[in-house]
């Protein structure tokens, strides 16, 4: 174990040379780059032993991935936002071939208009392509994240890719202490690949064959069943991770200070640290709030939601990405969740942090009192103030 | 074809327009894009073309920010989709002139596809590219035309795949006027610029545009040395084959200027629909002919 100062793509990058990746396929975007080029110096140097080969798109990126994980290979890709939606096609052919890929993701807002900055547009409007979905909130937990990603996309039970999604900027290109376990460590932990269902050299087999309505529904299921057994395999891969490397993240949902709580409040990514120390501010002064942080969107932890609203009064969920008509896109998958839940606490839809809007303490001071005081009514946009100064365009 | 809404050329006094943006360019001092914009507004200005009948299409990269540097219409849409959206507006409204513009990562990488089929078509639009060998905008990977060997952000031990060859690849993929600028001279790209304007069908202007930040191979020194003009060459634009033979010439000389140029129909001459003139001046909706269709909706 050696700690080093990363950012978030270096952590990706560390993460995936530790797994000893074999094939890497990736377009460069902007805040991606640099996880790929660090990679792309890993091969080039000879510390990592693996396959990096560029493309002209991320749509042929993923193709490739999904290629050379069909032929066994432990795969690794990475992008952001437009790049992500361009690999839409591929994201269902990934997932419905059952191909382990981990790929990370830079969250970031979409165009038009054009903008850089975090936002969870890009990895929502993907979430029902069949990939699991997890959301680090430092760069230490991106570099845990994406060595979790790897044994669960694997497992002969679960057989899904995974993404591994971190803010743009605040994760991306923001430097931090991180524990780099060992190479030894992470073998003992992630050992190579079992490939099952693969193409085998020297006996001819297809893939991806047209099927009848009977097969392929019984195809879907199978792939749902997988992805149901998620969270119990997650937490057996979690638990080992946490023995031999001291850190685990609470499950799908963590919680934090919601015993007693009022009324808690549902994050996911760098939102959460900001949340917690506004957790801790209001708890002093005498209000019993608390916060739940969402680690894994996909598939969504409608159990431990549940068990969450059993046990409060007022829910609300802060969204970086909203679904039209309805409230946050977390929010609305809240609603649907706790709807079956024997006590339905009043529920608040926030939406926040779009294209990049820094999420405050005052802000997040706004939520929490507006959870605490007004009656719940649909989703509500916060910090719409226009800019102090016109931006450049650029 | 007469313009959509240009004013008679004939009377009057010149017009003085200016094609000039109020944003300024976010390019990096130095820059080859520079060149380009300015050679692009000296073409539309010899050419007296009101602003108002131009539209400027881009992609992404910093080469794809062109369009909002002029005062024309201008579209900036997605990497690499440049070419859809140009071609929509042209058959929407062909009575106006359509400049696409773009970088090679753009153009000769993720949206090669689209821009083949556009000149498969000779559809008459004027594409021009900012070949800077690498991809400027997202810092400094290689991109198609890259040099074999060439060291950058995504190839630590260098380019190992041949380059596209972007003259070769529109002489075999059907444009009719094909040419090549450099942005270190700006007189002789905005007059293949306006050449590839005024040329009925579809024009490639690819251009030597150094980035001066992330490429330090293809600079404007390398290209100086280098570029000579092909109207200096005693060089016959309307023989394919001896444009192909200058195409693959790309070492100590390197030819700039105008390789090819045919006169074809394009393909709104070929598009029944466009018969009667531009589509936005067309009636809308289902005309009464359709006696069976009538009867159904
Ligand atoms: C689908 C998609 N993938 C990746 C990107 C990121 N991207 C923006 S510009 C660019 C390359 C630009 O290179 P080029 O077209 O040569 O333009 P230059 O910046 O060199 O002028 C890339 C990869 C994007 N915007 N969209
Ligand atoms: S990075 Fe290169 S291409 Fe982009 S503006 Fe700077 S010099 Fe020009
Ligand atoms: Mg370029």
């Amino acid at each position: 174990m050696t700690r080093l100062v990363l950012s978030g793509n270096y952590a990706q990058s560390y993460a995936a040379r530790l797994a000893r990746v074999q094939v890497i396929s990736a377009y460069p975007i902007t805040p991606q780059t640099t996880i790929v080029e660090q990679l792309a110096k890993f091969v080039s140097s000879g510390e990592l032993p693996a396959q990096f080969i560029k493309v002209e798109s991320e749509h042929s990126a993923l193709q490739v991935c999904v290629s050379a994980a069909a032929l066994g290979a432990r795969t690794y890709t990475a992008t952001s936002s437009q790049g992500l939606l361009l690999m839409h096609e591929l994201l269902h052919w990934a997932s419905g071939m059952r191909t382990p890929i981990v790929m990370g993701v830079v969250s970031r807002s979409v165009g038009p208009p054009w903008s850089l900055d975090a936002d969870h547009t890009d990895t929502m409007s993907q979430r029902d392509t069949g990939w699991v979905q997890i959301y680090p909130e430092s760069n230490q937990e991106v570099l845990d994240s994406v060595l979790e990603a790897f044994r669960l996309a694997e497992d002969l039970a679960i057989r899904l890719p995974v993404m591994v999604a971190e803010d743009a900027f605040y994760l991306s290109h923001t430097v931090e202490p991180v524990e780099v376990p060992s190479q030894a460590q992470v073998d003992a932990f992630l050992p190579p690949r079992v490939p099952k269902g693969t193409l085998v050299p020297g006996k001819a087999t297809r893939l991806g064959s047209y099927v009848g309505p009977a097969d392929y529904v019984r195809f879907r299921r199978e792939q749902a069943r997988a992805m149901e057994r998620v969270p119990e395999t997650l937490a057996a891969i979690e638990e080992d991770y946490g023995r031999r490397m001291g850190r685990t993240y609470g499950g799908l949902v963590q919680e934090y200070r919601t015993e007693g709580a009022d009324a808690v409040l549902l994050t996911m990514g760098t939102a959460s640290t900001t949340a917690r120390a506004v957790v801790d501010e209001l708890r002093s002064e005498g209000k019993r709030v608390g916060l739940a942080r969402i680690r894994v969107f996909r598939p969504f932890p409608a159990k431990e939601v549940r068990d969450l609203a059993s046990r409060v009064d007022r829910l609300g969920v802060m969204d970086r990405s909203w679904t039209f008509g309805q409230m946050g896109s977390a929010a609305t998958e809240v609603a649907a969740a706790i709807q079956s839940s024997p006590r339905r606490p009043r529920l608040s839809s926030f939406l926040a942090g779009v294209g990049g809007r820094d999420v405050g303490t005052a802000l997040l001071r706004e939520m929490f009192r507006d959870l605490l005081s007004k009656e719940p009514s649909g989703l509500r946009w916060l910090d719409m103030d226009p800019p102090k100064e016109v931006p450049l365009h650029g | 074809m007469s313009l959509a809404s240009a004013p008679p050329k004939t009377e009057g006094p010149a017009l003085k327009v200016v094609y000039k943006s109020t944003t300024k360019p976010t390019w990096c001092p130095g820059c080859g894009d520079y060149g380009v914009v300015a050679s692009v507004e000296r073409a539309l200005s010899s050419l007296q073309i009101p602003t108002h009948d131009v539209v400027v299409v881009s992609g992404i990269g910093c080469s794809s920010n062109l369009p909002h540097f002029l005062s024309s219409y201008g579209f900036h849409g997605l990497h690499g989709r440049a070419m859809p959206v140009a071609e929509g507006v042209k058959l929407a409204n062909h009575g106006l002139h359509v400049v696409v513009t773009g970088g090679d990562g753009d153009g000769w990488g993720i949206g090669l596809g689209h821009a083949l089929h556009a000149m498969r078509r000779n559809i008459d639009l004027t594409y021009v590219v900012m070949d800077n060998e690498i991809y400027g905008l997202t810092t400094g990977q290689a991109s198609p035309t890259s040099t074999m060997g060439q060291k950058t952000k995504s190839t630590p031990q260098g380019v190992i795949e041949e380059p596209v060859n972007p003259i070769a690849l529109a002489l075999s993929a059907g444009a009719t006027y094909v040419a090549r600028g450099f942005s270190g001279d700006p007189k002789q790209l905005s007059d293949l610029i306006a050449g590839g304007i005024k040329h009925h069908g579809f024009s490639l202007i690819d251009v030597f545009s150094p980035c001066v930040t992330y490429n330090h191979l293809n600079t404007f020194d390398f290209f100086r040395q280098r570029v000579y003009k092909l109207e200096n060459a005693q060089h016959d634009p309307t023989d394919l084959v001896k444009a192909f033979a200058k195409a693959q010439e790309f070492g100590p000389k390197i030819p700039t200027g105008l390789f090819y140029r045919a006169e074809k129909p394009t393909y709104e001459d070929l598009e029944p629909a466009l018969k009667e003139g531009p589509l936005v001046h067309q009636k809308a909706g289902i005309r009464g002919k359709d006696k069976v269709l009538d009867e159904f909706v």
